[in-house]
């Protein structure tokens, strides 16, 4: 067990990966000498070479077209997508190909990719650097979609979607880059599944979903709310598509309540997915409609006001109290 | 006379042509060495390989107007450039190709059934790709370029001296992908060969829409070499290709060919050319037709007997009535067939989906009543 970085703990499992297999290769711009505008592959072009750790020119579709063929050719690629916002350059051939392959073929060929994507926000950037792309991939069939909360899981599961036949949309929260915690490194990653979702904390009178960046919010939430009396058990997701729905259906059969926040806009979102699904599956232990807290249905604000569309811990607080009956902000709106 | 019909120039857009149109062969004094070897018996069996292709393409057509298929792209006029080309290829160089070049396929030794599979509509696609080192149709314009040029990157990771060739048309030129896969092609010098063909039409737009410049001429800019060959001319078409092929499995990285031919039919069954283009067009176009122009070579040179003719005649009779047989005896797929293969493992969002629909089909099945089925969750 050691302490390292959010970011450092992904850079230790690509390098376990590379290490275990010597068909996965890096692609990305930046990714070599400079170790990425992040840093998350440091290091890692001097210890595996240039034909392991490619940079790559600057053309986010053609970075994922070669990998397809690369894929083609028996390798496992690790895409870097520097930002969020530039992926959709990259669009078409993650939702025409990278996702559809495997499918055309009849099983032929597999596209064993894993697309890494820094994304959200509250990191002060301007356009473009701080968008939660994740549901225009949740809503393609053939890609499977996570996002980590925290170092041990960006560790694991980093290994997990490498060792994944199937292609794997990583999303990274780049404002927790610098967060430290424990990671043990010689778990076996085979012993857990990247499709099940976490139990952070348990609680009996609200079930609290979220993922990525805001599970820590979600967890400061937790602990305010218990100070209000209000017991709050989280979840963190972890994979996106699939969604873990036996668990957070578990949970609310418990709670009766449901409350899911994310940065992400809210229309056709993740949120509403959850929503509908725990609905469907569960409306009679619904004790009141799923609560969503999420941004807004805007582009991603100038970052002097970002704080007022990404969900903090006084907006999650509110979300609780109209999901518990109690006085908030929507108080005498509701239906 | 359109910019991109000039034969000669001397400025580099000259066409590389082995045999003219009325059959005749000039010499060459670069590319003639790269078909030195091309005999009676291999210009004979070019031949055959493109009359069978047209026959398989019309029987095809056929079969659609017929109702047996939804939709066919036709190659007629084509079958120079990809027979050409695609003769010159070894067992482990690789193919990405668009949706038009099934004369490719043929020479990849596809099967016949499995080039139809996708047109009837009984698959998304219709072949093993790694059976015939060959990836199957891509319909995204211009998408397999850069699936090429990362499968050559692969090529130069494995020490290995195969060589990956893409196939697309004049109107990819125009996008994004193709002119990324040219910069990344150039960039790491991958063993990748570009082969255009500049059939004049993409759809109802010609050619002079996507480029104001020999195609050719924009691969210098990218710093690949590139040529120009009459794509009409099946033995120019081998003789350029080879040359290319040669250069990336040595190391000299990339090659972009423009094989400039024309699409003699419309763009598919679902087409109507008449609506956009003028019947002189294809006139002129006619008379530079690829089978009749090996034809007179060969009857030049004594090598079209009524034997050899008869003979060909009947073998291509036989594939196409091959490919008929199986187009009409293919197996129609199941309805949980939907399902398959989304994943290469479980995904439980998908196998409740598929859960429920066979519930479903199954309550129309009046001996399945059992109502009493646990509800799946």
């Amino acid at each position: 067990m050691s302490t390292m970085t959010f970011g450092r703990a992904i850079n230790a499992g690509l390098r376990k990966a590379m290490e275990n297999d010597p068909k996965v290769v890096l692609m990305g711009e930046d990714i070599g000498k400079l170790g990425g505008v992040f840093r998350i592959t440091e290091g890692l072009q001097k210890d595996f070479g240039q034909h392991r750790v490619m940079d790559s020119p600057l053309a986010e579709s053609a970075i994922m077209g070669t990998a397809v063929g690369m894929a083609y050719r028996g390798y496992r690629p690790v895409v870097e997508i520097q930002f969020d916002g530039f992926i959709y350059p990259a669009f078409d051939q993650i939702v025409c190909q990278v996702a559809k392959l495997h499918y055309r073929t009849q099983g032929a060929v597999k596209m064993p990719l894993t697309i890494r994507v820094p994304f959200g926000g509250g990191i002060g950037s301007p356009e473009h650097h701080s968008e939660s792309p994740e549901a225009y991939f949740t809503h393609t069939s053939g890609l499977r979609v996570i996002s980590v909360s925290n170092p041990q899981d960006a560790y694991i599961m980093i290994q997990q979607a490498i060792s994944s036949d199937d292609p794997v949309l990583y999303f990274e929260p780049k404002r927790r880059y610098h967060v430290k915690g424990e990671v043990d490194e010689s778990v076996d990653i085979t012993a857990s599944s990247m499709e099940d979702a976490r139990i952070v904390t348990e609680g009996s009178d609200v079930t609290l979903v979220a993922y990525g960046p805001l599970v820590p919010t979600a967890r400061d939430a937790a602990i305010a709310a218990s100070d209000d009396g209000i017991s709050v058990e989280i979840i963190d997701l972890r994979s996106l598509a699939p969604i873990d729905f036996a668990t957070i259906e578990a949970s609310v059969r418990k709670t009766g309540r449901l409350v899911i926040t994310h940065e992400a806009a809210q229309s056709g979102g993740i949120g509403a997915e959850i929503a509908a699904s725990i609905t469907e599956r569960c409306f009679h232990y619904l004790e009141h409609a799923p609560v969503r807290v999420t941004g807004f249905d805007i582009p991603y604000p100038y970052s002097k006001v970002e704080f007022h569309h990404l969900p903090d811990l006084d907006r999650i607080l509110d979300g609780v109290d109209r999901a518990m009956g109690r006085t908030n902000s929507l108080s005498g709106l509701e239906g | 006379m359109a910019l991109n019909d000039v034969v000669s120039g001397g400025d580099g857009n000259e066409l590389v042509q082995l045999i003219t149109p009325q059959g005749e062969r000039r010499q060459n004094a670069v590319y003639d060495r790269w078909v030195e070897d091309i005999d009676g018996p291999a210009l004979q069996s070019l031949y055959e390989d493109m009359v069978v292709v047209r026959r398989i393409d019309s029987e095809a057509t056929a079969l659609q107007r017929q109702g047996e298929l939804a939709l066919w792209p036709p190659l007629l006029g084509q079958e120079a450039a990809q027979i050409g080309s695609g003769r010159a290829l070894r067992v482990d160089d690789f193919v990405f190709s668009s949706y038009r070049e099934n004369a490719v396929a043929y020479c990849r030794g596809v099967d016949l059934t499995d080039i139809l599979r996708v047109w009837r509509g009984n698959a998304s696609s219709g072949w093993d790709p790694f059976e015939i080192n060959m990836a199957t149709p891509q319909v995204i314009i211009g998408a397999q370029t850069l699936h090429a040029t990362g499968y050559a990157m692969g090529i130069q990771h494995d020490g290995d001296d195969a060589v990956a060739v893409t196939y697309f048309g004049d109107g990819a030129t125009s996008q994004g992908d193709v002119n990324e896969a040219l910069v990344f092609a150039a960039s790491y010098q991958a063993p990748v060969i570009f082969f255009c063909q500049n059939n004049h039409w993409a759809i109802s737009e010609p050619v002079g829409l996507q480029a104001h410049v020999p195609i050719a001429q924009r691969a210098p800019g990218f710093g690949i070499p590139s040529v120009r060959v009459d794509g009409n001319d099946v033995l120019a078409c081998m003789a350029v290709t080879r040359e290319a092929l040669e250069r990336a499995r040595t190391g000299g990285g990339p090659s972009f060919i423009e094989a400039v031919t024309y699409r003699m039919g419309p763009h598919t069954t679902a087409d109507d050319p008449t609506k956009y283009r003028d019947a002189n067009e294809l006139e002129d176009w006619a008379a530079k037709d690829p089978i009749a122009r090996l034809a007179g070579l060969l009857d030049e040179r004594g090598l079209l007997s009524s034997d050899f003719t008869d003979s060909v005649r009947a073998t291509a009779d036989d594939v196409a009535a091959r490919l008929r047989e199986g187009c009409v005896t293919m197996a129609e797929p199941e309805a949980m067939d939907v399902f398959k293969n989304v994943y290469s493992t479980p995904n439980s969002w998908l196998d409740r989906q598929q859960d429920h629909y066979e519930r479903y089909l199954a309550s129309f099945d009046s001996t399945d009543s059992d109502s009493s089925k646990e509800v799946s969750r």
